[in-house]
């Protein structure tokens, strides 16, 4: 008697885990048991096909980057340490930690490394720059890449307004490269302050010093 | 006496987690024929759609939203939202069996082990010997008697000549054996609402759970049953009913050209005199917590809708069939080592097709009827997705919007009307 999950994950993990992401201990437990069904090779780890399964997360634009989030440099596979790892990011922050000993390392979840996490998200080749390169990348996955307007437009030049703006309806709103462009140059503009046209972590953290970072980088677990 | 054995015991020694304890609160006592409260999901769903959120993500900027652009901040949205369906997502969740609040004595239901007590373990042996040794053997051999009957029934039958005796008769073969493969499950169905019961020359909808909802509908009247001709078994069984009364078995190859199949349909529903013909529109089993979206080709046919709503209760025995992990007959074996089948069936007032409604919107009208009914959350899904990838343009979707977003209100006016259709129906 005794369900297959449970009697994999021991007790002295559920504390390892415990004591390095500070999730509860049945907040560990219930997500073994979501980790477990989405893993179907049933070997323990998942796989970037195991996450795409997802309907939710592979209609998300940022669902490719998130994925690999979870994967530790150059592997395919993440056991349930990596996962609860790369989650913890997303714990919301309890008032009670915020006097913990001052010499331990700072939690997954502080503000400072929820903001680390994202700036990784952006900044691909780990060299901990956001160059404008990266940026252009992450603003087309979020945009799409579906026909642009300028370029429908010139192709109906000498046309009537009319007919121009029932096209843009049926083609939709996409946003032309050069228009990408000359956002992410204004956004490394506007945060880049040693002139190197780049963004550092200290450049990315400075510009998002009022978004409360706290909230909507976590999830609310119900227990 | 099951009934009030299992309860009794459960509620001794059984240690729950926080959140079990409010729901163990709001479970309804033995005896009502309610549903069961569904388990809440492990994180909270912030709310807000995504204009909202990036609004409240680019507070800090000095410009307003409507000046559109781009804010690093952005992206936080969809870190979040991808995150949260990566801990508990909508769909998923569907395809494997619900879990229960609080035990049922079954292994299988049993998810998270804690050892409770020795006395709960004896409990629970007890259970297994009376399911096993008691209870399974009594079933099969009912299943037997009454599938060979109808096997055996329905060919007398065929030899009538066909008039008013021979529809009477086969009816009475085929009801006769529904209730006994019924007595064989210790299924105890309770039927509401008997006056909407679906009549000849309609069509039947119903939410899809397991090949048991057909048994479940068949005891309570008689409908021409609609799949495809299987070999073995399951062949025999087809060929012989189709002897006694017009089913609509399709070859496989007839399966593929969605014309043939809506005719031949259609052929039947318009000859009045023709059994009422059972659809399960989702196309696949779903774990009865929700109802996916139904396939508009059901609705093209035309005719009177009847639809039901079909709901288990869990507590007794899963009645989901996870096509995936378990086969045909490992799923019967399953499900005669339960405790019980018990079953609600509510027959809703018939639908028809208003003016100006096309199929997909009037498939989107019943299935909100009966999830309204049956306590199940309508979902826009698509049941295929147990085994497809999800389309692509659900994340065009998604890009378009925000797309808007970055380009501004300015242009906002001419794009209006895209705008308006994407926001009220973003999965369809």
């Amino acid at each position: 008697m005794g369900s297959r999950a449970s009697t994999l994950l021991r007790e002295e993990e559920i504390e390892e885990i415990k004591k390095e992401t500070g999730f509860s201990h049945s907040q560990i437990t219930r997500l073994y048991s979501r980790f477990t069904s989405l893993d179907k090779g049933e070997n323990g780890t998942l796989s970037r096909e195991d996450f795409q399964r997802i309907p939710e997360l592979a209609i998300n634009p940022l669902g490719d980057r998130i994925i690999n989030a979870f994967f530790p440099e150059g592997e395919d596979q993440v056991n349930f340490r990596g996962f609860m790892r790369t989650l913890a990011h997303f714990r919301p922050i309890e008032d009670n930690e915020k006097n913990k000993d001052p010499t331990a390392s700072e939690p997954l979840n502080s503000r400072t490394n929820k903001l680390l996490f994202a700036f990784r998200l952006y900044d691909l080749d780990r060299d901990d720059k956001i160059s404008r390169d990266e940026l252009l990348q992450v603003l087309r996955m979020m945009v799409g890449l579906n026909m642009f307007v300028s370029q429908v437009l010139r192709m109906m030049v000498g046309l009537n307004m009319f007919v121009s703006q029932v096209l843009r309806m049926m083609v939709g709103v996409n946003i032309s490269d050069e228009q990408l462009g000359s956002i992410a140059d204004r956004t490394i503009q506007e945060a880049d302050q040693n002139g190197d046209n780049s963004i550092s972590f200290n450049e990315f953290i400075k510009v998002l010093e009022k978004v409360d970072v706290e909230q909507k980088m976590s999830i609310r677990f119900l227990h | 006496i099951v009934k009030q054995l299992v309860f009794s015991n459960l509620t001794i020694g059984y240690r729950c987690d926080s959140h079990l304890d409010s729901c163990m609160a709001t479970l309804t006592t033995v005896g009502e024929t309610s549903v069961c409260p569904l388990i809440p999901g492990l994180i909270q769903r912030e709310g807000g759609s995504m204009e909202q959120e990036m609004g409240e993500l680019r507070r800090y900027r000095t410009q307003s939203i409507s000046r559109g652009e781009f804010a690093l901040s952005d992206s936080f949205y969809f870190y979040r939202k991808g995150l949260e369906s990566i801990v508990d997502d909508q769909v998923t969740q569907r395809f494997s069996s619900e879990e229960l609040v609080s035990w049922n004595l079954l292994t299988r239901t049993n998810h998270n082990f804690h050892y409770i007590s020795l006395r709960l373990t004896i409990i629970w042996g007890l259970g297994v010997i009376i399911r096993y040794c008691v209870l399974f053997p009594l079933r099969i051999t009912l299943a037997i008697i009454g599938l060979s009957w109808l096997v055996i029934g329905t060919t007398l039958v065929g030899f009538l000549p066909k008039n008013r005796v021979k529809t009477w008769l086969s009816e009475l073969v085929h009801l006769m054996c529904y209730r006994i493969c019924a007595r064989g499950l210790s299924a105890t169905i309770q039927y509401h609402n008997k006056e909407n019961k679906p009549q000849k020359g309609g069509i039947c909808v119903a939410n899809h759970t397991s090949p048991i909802d057909i048994v479940i509908l068949a005891n309570d009247g008689c409908y021409a049953m609609v799949g495809q001709c299987h070999g073995g078994l399951m062949g025999v069984i087809q060929r012989s009913m189709v002897r006694s009364c017009p089913h609509v078995w399709f070859e496989r190859s007839e399966m593929r050209d969605r014309h043939a199949v809506t005719s031949r349909l259609r052929a039947h529903v318009a000859a009045k005199t023709n059994l009422p013909i059972l659809i399960f529109p989702e196309g696949t089993c779903i774990n009865n917590t929700s109802v996916m979206m139904f396939k508009k080709g059901s609705f093209e046919i035309g005719g009177t809708i009847y639809p039901v709503a079909i709901k288990y209760d869990p507590r007794f025995g899963d009645a989901f069939w996870n096509s995936a992990k378990y086969n045909m007959v490992s799923y019967l074996l399953r499900m005669m080592t339960s405790w019980a089948i018990v079953v609600n069936v509510w027959y809703l007032p018939p639908m028809t097709r208003e003016e100006g409604e096309d199929a997909a919107q009037f498939a989107n009208r019943v299935k909100s009827a009966i999830a309204h009914q049956g306590g199940l959350l309508d979902m826009a899904w698509d049941g295929s997705l147990k085994r497809d990838k999800v389309k692509e343009e659900f994340k065009e979707q998604q890009q378009k919007m925000y797309s808007s977003m970055v380009v501004g209100k300015k242009r906002r006016k001419s794009e209006t009307f895209r705008k308006d259709n994407q926001d009220t129906v973003i999965l369809e």
